[in-house]
């Protein structure tokens, strides 16, 4: 196992050399570029930029020098925002993003599986389409009609919550609930429908005919025979959701006004940034790959017909 | 094999009626079946894939899937007591502990999150409540043994991936056992073995169950393995038993045709020489929705007569228990009132 461990973590350095590759490549290939703007420059002062980022080399000498700053950890300069550089913008936003995605992630699992479970042992009551219910509206109605109406009812007319800021605006803890019920909306109702199917499907299986077969009552079936096989298919979408959940809640930042991540990658992207796009896409590859190898991990402590050597 | 004539009887399935709601209409998978067991022997339910063998069991357990199924009527008598009018708690307190049950895929049945030593543990502190952890371990270790499982102490902390399929079915049957039951339904437990292990595995249910003077319902579509084994047989077709017998009087004189093909159909070692194509029924056994009253065996029969198109034949007793569901065996007077009635009733449609 531990082996296993170390070559995994091994394996993730070329995976991630190989997206940094590509994508400073990519970005750069596309049109335009960070000092490409309606206004024609003085040829004095785009070539003094130029030469100031160094976009006046030859590009496999640019990618070089890239490549070397990287290894020390230094993701460059901003192309925009002149004051900083890109390792300051990710490291105030990353933290911010990461509470926010993983108080979502944390509602969406609590609420989700129990939702999901309900709606198993209670297939075709009321129950179940109660949940099921709220899981379509969940996943068919967008995060920018979802997180407005829910500060507008517990922000604006109840003012039970701050309708918008951060912890540092004063207000502490309670900026955090609207952006992360709204965050999490989504995630709930995939996780609640992945787990009613999931359940449903377990208690089919032979062994939960078995165990009733022995006089097992129905929650210790659940509880015991069925949960871990029901939650294989949960622990795999975790990965790709919990990468997607804190770098992806660009609307909910707008909305709530938090200075998190998902802003500089829309951004970096309309300003032609390169630095800040290739590092915004390190920092998401880095946190899919190492949440992967955590959701293996928990597989093969879940499943004892997995085994790593 | 042991003949019990004067033993008591353990368990007793009256007219037993289980039927499934489906899009295509209602499936009577049992339709009105009897038979009783009694103490310490081995009777075998026989009959094609389909025929309601599998229902009939798991009905006497309480484990059929509902929606869509549901036990519609009759009885089902354990211990003096209708099984079909205990609370779901009092059945439960039967399963396992009175009435054990094991299944055909070895493979399935066991959970394959849980260590083997939890899931014989748990049996056992479920229905015995006095007994620790330590001494529930202790005693699934005896079982396993018992099943002859090498290195028991060891194996019993292994997951059930890491055993045979044949060393799964032992597991199951030292679980199966590990409480004592008066009775071990053994559902088709052989047919996903390899033939080597087959009968290893139809051997240590006899002897255990003759140890422990359990009395087992052995499930197979195979008469075959019937012999060796049963004291009493029940040939089941489309959700009836058409034929019931001791086994030795049943292979003496298979009455109804159906059974007979069936033992036309066991392959045996001295005459089935090479070329020589083995027996097999035609046809397929019918849909069991929407059945018209008839024998449901007569477009595979080929000694059916009018009336067996016309209506259900009547259980004759052919002496020493031997009951059979056949036309043939009746009298004359009664098929000409059968088809007297049937002809009114299609009249009148
Ligand atoms: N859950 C179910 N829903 C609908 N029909 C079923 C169900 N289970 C069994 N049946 C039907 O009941 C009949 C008898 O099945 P079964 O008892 O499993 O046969 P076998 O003799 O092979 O064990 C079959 O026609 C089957 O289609
Ligand atoms: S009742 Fe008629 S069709 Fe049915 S088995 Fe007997 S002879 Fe054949
Ligand atoms: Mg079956």
């Amino acid at each position: 196992m531990t082996k296993y461990i170390v070559n995994r973590l091994l394996g993730m350095i070329p995976t991630l050399l190989i997206i940094i590759t590509l994508s400073f490549f990519i970005v750069r290939i596309a049109p335009g570029g960070p000092f490409a703007s309606e206004r024609k420059l003085p040829e004095v002062v785009e070539r003094n930029i130029n030469a100031k980022y160094h976009l006046d080399e030859p590009l496999i000498q640019q990618y070089g020098r890239y490549m070397f700053d990287i290894l020390r950890g230094d993701l460059g300069p901003s192309f925009k925002y002149k004051d900083y550089d890109v390792n300051y913008y990710i490291a105030n936003s990353l933290p911010k993003s990461i509470v926010l995605g993983s108080y979502a992630m944390l509602l969406a699992l609590v609420f989700g599986i129990s939702a999901g479970i309900i709606a198993a042992i209670r297939q075709n009551t009321w129950l179940d389409y109660l949940s099921m219910g709220v899981a379509v509206i969940g996943i068919s109605v967008p995060l920018f009609v979802i997180a407005p109406v829910l500060q507008l009812i517990f922000a604006m007319k109840l003012k039970w919550l701050p309708t918008s800021g951060w912890y540092t605006t004063g207000e502490g803890w309670k900026t955090v609930i609207l952006p992360a019920v709204s965050l999490s909306f989504a995630y709930f109702a995939n996780i609640a429908r992945l787990t009613r199917s999931s359940m449903l499907e377990t208690l089919r299986s032979d062994y939960i005919r078995t165990a009733k077969a022995k006089g097992m009552k129905n929650t210790t079936i659940i509880f015991k025979h069925a949960m871990k096989g029901a939650m294989l298919p949960i622990v795999s979408y975790l990965g790709p959701a919990f990468a997607g959940i804190i770098t992806g809640s660009i609307v909910v930042e707008q909305i709530f006004r938090v200075p998190g991540l998902g802003k500089f990658f829309v951004q970096s992207s309309f300003n032609r940034d390169y630095t800040l796009i290739v590092g915004v896409v390190i920092v998401y590859s880095a946190i899919l790959i190492v949440m992967n190898f955590v959701v293996d991990i928990i597989y093969a402590q879940l499943d004892p017909r997995i085994t790593y050597k | 094999m042991s003949m019990k004539p004067n033993a008591k009887t353990v368990l007793e399935v009256k007219d037993l009626q289980t039927y499934f709601k489906t899009d295509a209409g209602i499936v009577k998978a049992v339709d009105g079946v009897s038979f009783s067991v009694r103490e310490g022997e081995t009777i075998g339910i026989v009959g094609e894939s389909g025929s309601g063998k599998s229902v009939t069991n798991l009905s006497l357990m309480r484990l059929i899937p509902s929606p869509p199924g549901r036990i519609v009527g009759g009885e089902i008598l354990f211990e003096g007591r209708d099984i079909l009018k205990l609370t779901e708690k009092q059945m439960r307190s039967i399963r396992g502990k009175k009435i054990s049950m094991i299944f055909q895929d070895p493979m399935t049945s066991l959970n394959p999150f849980l260590k083997i030593s939890t899931q014989m543990v748990e049996t056992i502190r479920l229905h015995e409540k006095d007994v620790s952890t330590q001494e529930a371990l202790e005693r699934s270790i005896e079982m396993l043994k018992l099943v002859g499982i090498p290195s028991a102490e060891k194996r019993i902390q292994s997951y059930p991936h890491q055993f045979s399929g044949g060393m799964r079915q032992r597991v199951m049957i030292a679980q199966a056992l590990s409480c004592n039951a008066e009775v071990l339904i053994a559902d088709e437990p052989t047919t996903a073995l390899d033939v080597t292990i087959q009968a290893q595995i139809l051997e240590l249910i006899a002897k255990l169950s003759d140890k422990m003077g359990t009395a087992v319902i052995l499930i197979t579509h195979d008469l075959g393995v019937v012999a060796g084994m049963c004291d009493q047989v029940c040939v089941m077709y489309a959700g009836k038993i058409v034929e019931k017998a001791e086994t030795d009087e049943l292979y003496a004189r298979p009455s109804h045709p159906y059974t007979e093909g069936l033992i036309k159909s066991v392959p045996r070692m001295d005459t089935t020489k090479k070329g020589n194509r083995l027996f097999s029924i035609e046809g397929q056994p019918p849909n069991v929705i929407d059945l018209p009253p008839c024998c449901p065996f007569h477009p595979r029969c080929h000694k059916a007569m009018e009336v067996c198109r016309h209506a259900y034949p009547p259980v004759k007793d052919l002496g020493k228990g031997h009951e059979v569901a056949c036309w043939l065996f009746a009298d004359e007077s009664e098929k000409q009132q059968a088809l007297k009635e049937a002809n009114v009733k299609e009249k009148a449609e």
